[in-house]
């Protein structure tokens, strides 16, 4: 059986199509998934991602047991700031990519994919000692409130002043009148903010927000904008276009790595890989003739399977057909052709400069 | 019901088909387009091939899916819908108008008749729901 995140009913009465994603019963659109995407880039829309889990370290040494952990530097934050980083393997393939929020050295906060909530927690208790992680995923629901119009809306409903609240930063305040961690962060490549609950409060959050917006054209959104939103930004999706057997710097994310920040998991192989070079890189491209490019598809040069096509879609913003894939590095620069396989039929592609979609 | 108008025929493999003369006009029904979601990409066979009922005779895809479209008779395309390269959502807005797919003309005139009515292919998709 499916999990269902609080909020469920509230999708079944907003008259939401609900598919299993990563072991779970969640809304894939409410009305459409083009039109649910156009509202996020022209005035805002809701999420429901109380799928995706979280993990805390608290007390002396939280921050140095998290940040052995991970790709990113957590002693460079401040203590408010938040930072997007690879929970590597020892090969310095990603166990999966996070959001690691630093309430203070002895309070690190961190936000995981859906699909690996008991490996990220697994992976993280059996490398870390004195300083264990908790597992708060059952303790929080999480709201994604994302579009050009989402900091006013938010704004009506919240005490703490959003105008000083720049960019992967945080904060805990009351909105609508529910205790929340309230963040500058999201998966769509518009402003907005995260903001998490308990999960018996969710239902009240959630609808407190689409009341306030529904003038502005709030709408809510399910997880197949949240898919084209985030494509259009290349944004990786953990099991799709980054896994275990992928390093950042082939995905592109070599930024998340410090390889200066001491030892942590993953950084010897980093290390070699980086005076090796990579063979492989994450690419964004889009199709030159008709047909949309899907997971999985093979990407051919001369004939010859060479990579695969990792996400694609037919950009409902950029209106194209556009996609990510691994390619070899000598084919990766932008302005290289090839071609991506659908159904049998080679489309010519060409690797174009990413984000595919720029904020308006 | 209008979302199944009566003087259409519909597949298990929800495509409808309306006999205009010797020709069958080819397309897929309201349910299928609502299942879909927003079609963004239409594949049709090429003017003069022949399609065999029951067999995919092309594909259709939406911003999540890729689906194969059923051939409900068998014989030769005579028109196809060109208009769908450019804006394939008119399958979403008009599915028994603007959205039709392709136009038949049978082998078998007769075999149009094996098709569901629109009380038929109605209790189809609620037995499925």
């Amino acid at each position: 059986m499916p999990r269902q995140t609080p909020l469920y009913d509230a999708h079944r009465r907003l008259g939401a199509r609900m598919v299993d994603f990563a072991g779970w019963e969640m809304p894939v659109q409410y009305k459409s998934v083009v039109s649910e995407h156009e509202a996020v880039r022209t005035a805002a829309g809701l999420f429901d991602v109380s799928h995706m889990g979280e993990v805390e370290f608290t007390g002396p040494g939280a921050l140095e047991a998290a940040n052995r952990l991970l790709s990113n530097d957590l002693a460079r934050c401040a203590d408010g700031q938040a930072i997007y980083s690879g929970l590597l393997n020892e090969r310095g393939g990603f166990i999966d990519d996070v959001v690691a929020y630093r309430f203070s050295p002895e309070r690190i906060f961190i936000c995981v994919n859906a699909s690996n909530r008991e490996k990220d927690f697994r992976w993280m208790s059996e490398r870390t000692s004195g300083t264990k992680p908790i597992n708060r995923s059952d303790d929080y629901a999480q709201l994604a409130l994302q579009g050009p119009k989402a900091a006013a809306i938010l704004q009506r409903k919240t005490a703490a002043d959003l105008s000083a609240l720049k960019t992967y930063r945080f904060t805990e305040a009351e909105v609508a009148s529910v205790a929340c961690i309230l963040s500058r962060t999201g998966y769509t490549g518009e402003d907005g903010f995260e903001l998490y609950c308990a999960p018996g409060e969710a239902e009240t959050l959630w609808f407190a927000l689409l009341e306030e917006g529904k003038g502005e054209g709030l709408v809510p959104a399910g997880l197949g904008a949240r898919d084209s939103l985030r494509t259009e930004m290349k944004f990786a999706l953990y099991g799709n276009d980054i896994d275990e057997e992928h390093t950042p710097f082939e995905a592109g994310l070599g930024w998340t790595v410090k390889m200066d920040k001491g030892d942590f998991t993953g950084r010897a192989a980093l290390e070699k890989q980086k005076t090796e070079g990579v063979r492989r890189k994450l690419v964004g491209f889009e199709l030159l003739e008709s047909g949309v490019p899907r997971h999985g598809y093979r990407i051919l040069k001369d004939a010859a399977a060479v990579g695969v096509v990792t996400s694609g879609t037919l950009g409902p913003s950029v209106k194209k057909p556009i996609g990510m894939g691994y390619v070899p590095s000598e084919l990766a620069s932008e302005g290289s052709t090839f071609a991506v396989e659908v159904r049998g039929r080679p489309v010519a592609a060409k690797v174009v400069k990413t984000p595919f979609w720029k904020k308006q | 019901m209008a979302d199944y108008p009566a003087n259409l025929k519909y597949t298990k493999e929800h495509e409808w088909t309306r006999t205009e003369g010797k020709k069958v006009v080819v397309g897929i029904t309201f349910h299928a387009q609502e299942e879909l979601g927003d079609v963004v990409y239409v594949e049709l066979p090429k003017l003069g091939s022949s399609v065999t009922a029951g067999t995919p005779f092309g594909v259709i895809e939406s911003t999540k899916a890729v689906s194969e479209l059923f051939a409900p008779v068998s014989g030769k395309v005579v028109k196809v819908n060109d208009a769908l390269t450019g804006s394939p959502e008119t399958v979403n807005k008009e599915p028994y108008g603007a959205g039709w797919l392709i136009e038949v003309e049978p082998s078998d005139p007769k075999q149009v008749d094996q098709l569901l009515d629109a009380a038929a292919y109605q209790k189809l998709i609620q037995d499925k729901k």
